[in-house]
């Protein structure tokens, strides 16, 4: 959580703590008594000061001569300099010093550049023109990837005016090897995209999800959120009730530690859907009329520690950071062309939450929402296959049992960990977790050699 | 939206236990969502003062003078001059499930327009269950329109028995003194349509606002600290409350939600008289949370009052080093719950799991 302290911070620390019976604090150097005032945001910031016209909505008065007339820079973590208006609260014993100071948090986001992200579609139908169409105006700006389900027979039709790769079976076969080319079947088709992709960030929805609107009214730009989600930290170690505490209007609450106000990375971000919810078969079959028409405004963390059913159906990650993590792995006996049919990206999201914990990444969910449409009878895919259901069973027991080594400290180790465990704790259980341990390994292998190439891509 | 069946008033089950040191006029507004229930007023500071409560009300009263004719010594645990002395009404009060709200907060309303019934909402948060092992990303499974998602294990859909509804608030933002000196003018418009339960090991900031309770599951780690006049600190009672109730929560296996319902939080308080309350708070909950987190209880601490008793030694074994008022703190832990158990004989051994063990 935080670094051991040097001796310079403990003399402060203890400075601080005893700071009543500190009579005078004029023989400090000023940048000591900067660096006093500010400790509960130390964690958080640098400061520098330079010389020019400092503006501020308080009183001058309020400013001690070594703030008067200086410019105050932050420098938060990422090395992106802010000005803020900057006072710092003085506590009440403190007032020896005769100033009333105030301290700011800010919150910054990274800016990030369009082709910093990749647009990953896995095609399950072949006619994506009004998909494609509905989307234009979040997705034109972007390079897509889309990567047609090799068992799919027609021809793609995807409309014009976009920058785009296509993969196709062949493709597949050619760059993996046709002996592999079968992690990448059905829904799992889209891994082939996160493999080849050299991008940092990687937005994927299902072909049959359509933009959402607010209760406004205003079409949601789930790119925008997605990234946004990815470039703010992310808060697993103490639950803020206020949700992101990043977002405008928000902050952390009464309570929450300031040490972990910086938060950490987040590597991967789930959205949620409107219309058809992400529930499983018997749950659809049952409540066949029920769609979800619940728009919460929120964006949160989830804790670390707590495992969560991850939908591949609306997800964003920072491929850089978790790529080797989201695993094509549990590949169900019966699995089929519609979600109530797969389990494979519930799989992957326990593995990166599993890895993110262990690593000390964050996963945030909620926002943004898409619009999925009806597709599909959830009684036939009952009929056809409950396997999934019957799994999570021991798919969840088991991932709330991992424990990943001290010495796993890149993702792709933690994946061969989790896969080893699997094997071990499964295999015997059900050989579709044999087939899923044995994927894990296939996929890593096939990251590190194919997906982690820094030159041009591989097709 | 046609709701399955209506949220009972359990007017004889639940007490509201409010408390306060200037006048209750904020009750006027609660009118048509209050009046059928009890409530317990702890007046807190001088005893003298006579409060008023408006017409209407079935109601009892503390002071001062009462705590300390009730609980004698024992007294020395409630704290004065700070709102933290609320807790003495949970003690007293012989109902099942108790509602504290603050005497500035007012009815909400939600973005239809309609007045927020924020007390029938925490009914139903702690009638229903909650779901800490494996979060739900559709928030509430068991709320109209919603349910568990895919992936979701059918063997954990029963969920566990709901001890604690945290509710939030609307306009002033519960923030700490330093927030809110940079941020004076921020108020909170986001009304977040969820109510969700915090997972298993996970610590939250509880706020004592508009919170609301299953006593008899959880009552006596409700225990909102030494805070106030000759108290080093103030403004972390709820806080402090907040952090032994989830540990114990998740010990015995109960669920703490939160979310809906908002109230409307009117008064701003004064950010630099809670900076001198908080200072030293700011500082020592970077010592308390990791303490909380690393917290284990014991497998024979089967009850609420078991498991308050092993986290109130643990605090003296671990914090007193911190400052010497966690010795002093560990005391009134116990002095608490010596105190709950007398006033609350019958109940002296709350809430025994079914099979006397804990998860």
């Amino acid at each position: 959580m935080r670094t051991s302290p040097s001796l310079l911070s403990l003399t402060i620390d203890s400075a601080l703590l005893n700071l009543s019976n500190i009579a005078d604090l004029s023989p400090l150097p000023d940048h000591i008594v900067l660096d006093l005032f500010l400790l509960p945001a130390r964690t958080r910031y640098f400061l520098s000061s330079r010389h020019s016209t400092f503006e501020s909505q308080l009183p001058l008065s309020f400013l001690p001569d070594v703030l008067r007339n200086s410019e105050i820079v932050l420098i938060s973590e990422t090395c992106t300099s802010l000005d803020y208006r900057v006072a710092i609260s003085c506590f009440s014993e403190a007032l020896y010093f005769g100033i009333e100071l105030l301290f700011v948090f800010g919150k910054m986001s990274l800016a990030i550049r369009d082709d910093e992200i990749d647009i990953i579609i896995g095609a399950i139908r072949s006619d994506l023109t009004s998909f494609m169409n509905e989307w234009r105006p979040m997705f034109s700006r972007f390079h897509l990837i889309i990567v047609k389900d090799p068992d799919l027979k027609e021809e793609l039709k995807i409309p014009e005016g976009f920058n785009l790769d296509v993969y196709e079976k062949s493709d597949i076969d050619r760059v993996v090897g046709s002996s592999t080319s079968v992690l990448f079947s059905g829904y799992a088709c889209r891994y082939f995209g996160y493999l080849v992709s050299r991008k940092k960030y990687i937005i994927s929805v299902d072909d049959d999800c359509l933009p959402a609107r607010d209760p406004k009214g205003f079409v949601v730009d789930a790119v925008a959120q997605h990234i946004t989600n990815l470039t703010t930290p992310a808060t697993p170690f103490f639950f803020n009730t206020l949700y992101d505490p990043f977002t405008e209007g928000a902050d952390f609450v009464r309570g929450y530690p300031f040490s972990l106000r910086s938060g950490v990375k987040c590597a991967l971000s789930c959205g949620l859907w409107l219309n058809m919810a992400d529930h499983d078969a018997p749950t659809q079959a049952l409540k066949a009329r029920q769609r979800n028409s619940r728009y919460v405004d929120a964006v949160m963390t989830v804790p670390a520690g707590s495992l969560v059913p991850i939908s591949g159906i609306n997800i964003a990650f920072d491929r850089e950071v978790v790529g080797p993590a989201l695993v094509p792995a549990l590949k169900l006996a019966g699995e089929g062309k519609f979600r109530w049919e797969t389990m494979e990206d519930i799989w992957s999201g326990l593995c990166v939450k599993v890895v993110c914990d262990h690593l000390g990444l964050g996963v945030k969910t909620g926002l943004p929402y898409v619009w999925r449409t009806d597709r599909g009878d959830p009684i036939a895919s009952l009929k056809k296959e409950w396997e999934g259901v019957k799994l999570m069973e021991e798919v969840v027991p088991f991932f709330q049992s991992v424990r990943l080594p001290r010495e796993a400290t890149t993702v792709e180790d933690c994946v061969v960990e989790v896969a080893k465990a699997a094997k071990e704790r499964l295999g015997s259980t059900d050989p579709v977790f044999a087939r899923a341990a044995k994927a894990m390994l296939d996929w890593v292998n096939l990251w590190k050699s194919v997906g982690s190439i820094s030159s041009s891509p591989a097709v | 939206m046609a709701t399955v069946s209506p949220t009972p008033l359990l007017k004889d089950e639940l007490d509201i236990v409010i408390p306060t040191i200037r006048n209750l006029d904020f009750l006027e507004m609660w009118r048509p969502f209050f009046q059928p229930y009890h409530l317990i007023i702890v007046q807190d500071g001088d005893p003298s003062k006579v409060i008023k409560v408006p017409e209407g009300f079935d109601y009892e009263l503390y002071n001062r003078n009462d705590i300390n004719r009730i609980l004698g010594p024992k007294a020395s645990c409630i704290s004065f001059k700070d709102s933290a002395c609320r807790c003495f009404g949970y003690m007293v009060s012989k109902k099942k499930y108790i509602y504290t709200i603050d005497d500035d907060c007012f009815v909400a309303k939600d973005p239809s327009g309609k007045d927020i019934n924020a007390l029938e909402q925490h009914i139903k948060n702690l009638l229903c269950p909650s779901t800490p092992f494996f979060f739900n990303t559709l928030y509430d499974p068991y709320r109209d329109g919603a349910d568990f998602v895919r992936g979701y294990p059918f063997s954990l859909r029963e969920g566990v028995p709901t001890a604690v509804s945290h509710g939030l608030w609307l306009n002033i933002p519960d923030y700490d003194a330093p927030t809110q000196l940079v941020k004076p003018l921020e108020r909170n418009t986001r009304y977040v349509d969820a109510i969700m339960s915090i997972p298993k090991g996970t610590l939250f900031p509880m706020c004592g606002m508009n919170l609301a309770f299953n006593r008899e599951l959880i009552g006596p780690a409700m225990y909102f600290g030494l805070m106030g006049d000759g108290q080093p600190i103030g403004r972390y009672d709820d806080m402090w409350a907040g952090w032994c109730t989830k540990v114990i929560c998740d010990h015995l296996g109960l669920g703490v939600k939160t979310g809906l319902p908002y109230i409307w939080h009117s008064k701003a308080s004064n950010p630099f008289v809670n900076l001198k309350k908080e200072y030293k708070g700011i500082y020592w909950q970077e010592e308390l949370i990791p303490f909380f987190q690393s917290v284990t209880l014991p497998k024979d601490c089967t009850t609420v009052q078991k498991c308050y008793i092993e986290i109130s030694k643990q605090v003296k074994a671990k914090l007193s080093k911190v400052d010497d008022y966690f010795n002093k703190l560990a005391d009134a832990m116990v002095t608490w719950i010596e105190a709950w158990d007398e006033l609350n004989p019958s109940v002296a051994k709350s809430a025994e799991l079914p099979n006397g063990a804990a998860k």
